[in-house]
């Protein structure tokens, strides 16, 4: 358990936080400026917080109370950072190896054998990290935190850098360093999509303060944290793979529902979480008759949030979960939308992305 | 091979290189402790260190020979000290003729080796750190690495330069045969003997000889180690 209490005022920042982030990839989730990057920097130690206070378990690396400031080489984090920042003078072996040599020999490293493995590497290692592509170097860069025997991992935007077709390479070995180490991961990010498929916890921050924290499905589903971006706001919900059906759609079971998807790229039987965009949402007073959706779901409204424009964001738990809802004020209005309202949420099918659907975590 | 030179001018080659390479030995690592602190430091002070270093460049070299008379001289107050107690000797010796270059030579080895500090990335020292590397280890296994051709060329750089060093060292330390006079001093006074053009030609003839093979010998090391560096 890595826990964080920090106060620290950075040009026009006002950085005042709390949280503590479990084993499993904990997400914090805001817009660039709310502090994110910031908070890591302190973490790793290349950062001096104004007052706070940072431990991992009973190792405490940062007390301002105490005047205690750890170097970051005595910190025995992993960072990743945004551009990899490998080594350009050493091979990928060599930069892989790089942190095992600082590392106390009580602390025993993870087996390198198995890291290159689960991050495809093998191959690449007699290489210079100029011959690497930039999803290469980042997964290289992934290893090489890993390997320092680290007490947690850091990563501040690791997909940041890339293209939609690199991200979606790296993803799965995020999800398989989630699934498979046994730390804590503080990890970066402003994208509500990469949030959805890798946190286990989030903490949305904006303008330096908490606005919400908590199980990865239960922050996602809050309207109070769509302001930090209500056009990519959606839901996150639990599913498996029940079959695959021939016609190209894919039958899931989410909490005893049926939801139906286009062709999902896992076995049948597999956990899945799904990511709901709140814009493919549609809400419906009735049970709706001769509509092309597949997913129709009732559910009870459990919030509405109307923000500054003519949007509003409506949280209805459902038997699939909590699902976020994009609709106009007006249509809020006209439909009485409140708290405890009887509703049908309408999820078109082929809406939900590949991008969307990632391994349970 | 041995007629194309007379004696006391292989004598003026062997100084040459003697004095040569006891400049660059001296010069290299106060030159690599300077450079890192103008490059990453800021400090009190720091532009006036930036101006002394640079100073032997700027000034006329028989100025700095007349400063280094007066401070490593047999009277000046350093040089009196190392006489008196270790009974060390800069004045009129061949040791003053190597002070002499490595000061003269200093700003180039600083030069290139600072701008090889300046463009290692500081963020790769940060992602060493946090890797558990201290500040010696970073700087063992990154940063040095990576400036390596900087300070090659710094280091090439400061042979030629002592070498070829001649104001401040006949201000400082005269022309005498066997102990100062290296090959530019050996050929001032060539040229001032009659009849010892045709000497002086073979000698000018041979520093330039041997100012392009420490040229080439550098690109060529420069090159190989950029690529070790450059990641391909």
């Amino acid at each position: 358990m890595l826990e964080v209490r920090l106060s620290h005022t950075l040009g026009a920042l006002s950085l005042d936080v709390a949280f503590e982030a479990p084993k499993g990839i904990t997400v914090l989730f805001g817009r660039s400026g709310s502090g994110k990057t910031t908070i890591v920097n302190a973490v790793a130690g290349l950062l001096r917080p104004g007052t706070g206070r940072i431990a991992i378990g009973e190792r405490v690396l940062c007390d301002t109370a105490q005047r205690l400031h750890l170097p970051p080489h005595r910190r025995r984090l992993g960072y990743i950072f945004q551009e990899g920042r490998l080594f350009p003078h050493l091979s990928v072996r060599q930069n892989l190896r790089y942190g095992q040599w600082f590392a106390p020999k009580s602390a025993r490293p993870a087996d390198m054998d198995r890291v290159v493995e689960m991050l495809g590497i093998g191959d690449l290692l007699a290489r210079r990290p100029g011959a690497l592509s930039g999803g290469e170097k980042q997964r290289v860069a992934i290893g090489r935190a890993l390997l320092s025997a680290p007490r947690a991992i850091l990563a501040d935007e690791p997909l940041a850098s890339l293209d939609e077709a690199r991200k979606a390479e790296i993803l799965p070995y995020l999800e398989r360093l989630r699934d498979e180490v046994d730390i804590p991961i503080l990890y970066v990010s402003h994208s509500a999509s990469e949030v959805a498929r890798l946190a286990t916890t989030v903490v949305a921050l904006d303008a330096g303060r908490v606005v919400a924290q908590g199980r990865a499905e239960e922050v996602l589903g809050d309207p109070a944290i769509t302001p930090l971006g209500a056009r990519e706001a959606g839901a996150v919900l639990a599913a498996r793979v029940v079959r695959h059906h021939e016609d190209g759609l894919s039958e899931l079971n989410a909490g005893g529902a049926a939801l139906w998807l286009p062709r999902v790229d896992r076995a049948e039987g597999a956990e899945l979480r799904v990511r709901i965009a709140a814009h493919d949402v549609i809400v419906a007073r009735g049970r709706p008759e001769g509509l092309s959706a597949l997913n129709v779901l009732p559910g009870v409204v459990q919030a509405v949030r109307e923000g500054a424009g003519p949007g509003a964001i409506v949280a209805v738990d459902t038997q699939a979960g909590r699902v976020l809802a994009r609709i106009t004020r007006r249509a809020a209005t006209a439909l009485a939308l409140a708290p405890g309202a009887e509703v049908h949420v309408v999820v078109k099918a082929v809406s939900v992305a590949q991008a969307d659907v990632g391994a349970a975590g | 091979m041995q007629d194309w030179l007379s004696p006391a001018e292989w004598e003026a080659v062997r100084l040459s290189l003697r004095v040569a390479l006891w400049a660059t030995l001296f010069s290299l690592p106060f030159g690599l402790a300077v450079a890192y602190a103008l490059a990453r430091w800021r400090f009190p002070g720091r532009e006036v260190l930036n101006v002394v270093v640079h100073l032997p460049l700027i000034m006329p070299p028989v100025v700095t020979g007349y400063l280094l008379l007066l401070a490593f001289g047999i009277k000046g107050p350093i040089g009196g000290f190392l006489d008196s107690t270790l009974g060390f000797t800069f004045a009129f010796r061949w040791t003053g003729a190597a002070l002499a270059a490595g000061v003269m030579a200093f700003p180039f080895m600083v030069r290139a080796v600072r701008l090889s500090i300046e463009a290692v990335d500081p963020k790769l020292e940060q992602a060493a750190a946090t890797l558990g590397a201290s500040g010696a280890w970073v700087f063992l296994t990154v940063t040095l690495p990576l400036i390596l051709p900087g300070i090659l060329a710094g280091t090439v750089l400061t042979f030629a330069k002592g070498m070829g060093e001649f104001g401040a060292t006949i201000t400082f330390v005269s022309n005498i045969p066997g102990q100062t006079q290296t090959i530019p001093l050996a050929i001032d006074l060539l040229l001032e003997t009659p009849g010892g053009e045709a000497r002086a030609a073979r000698l000018a003839g041979l520093s330039i000889l041997m100012a392009a093979a420490a040229l080439a010998f550098s690109e060529w090391m420069a090159r190989r180690v950029a690529a070790r560096v450059g990641g391909r």
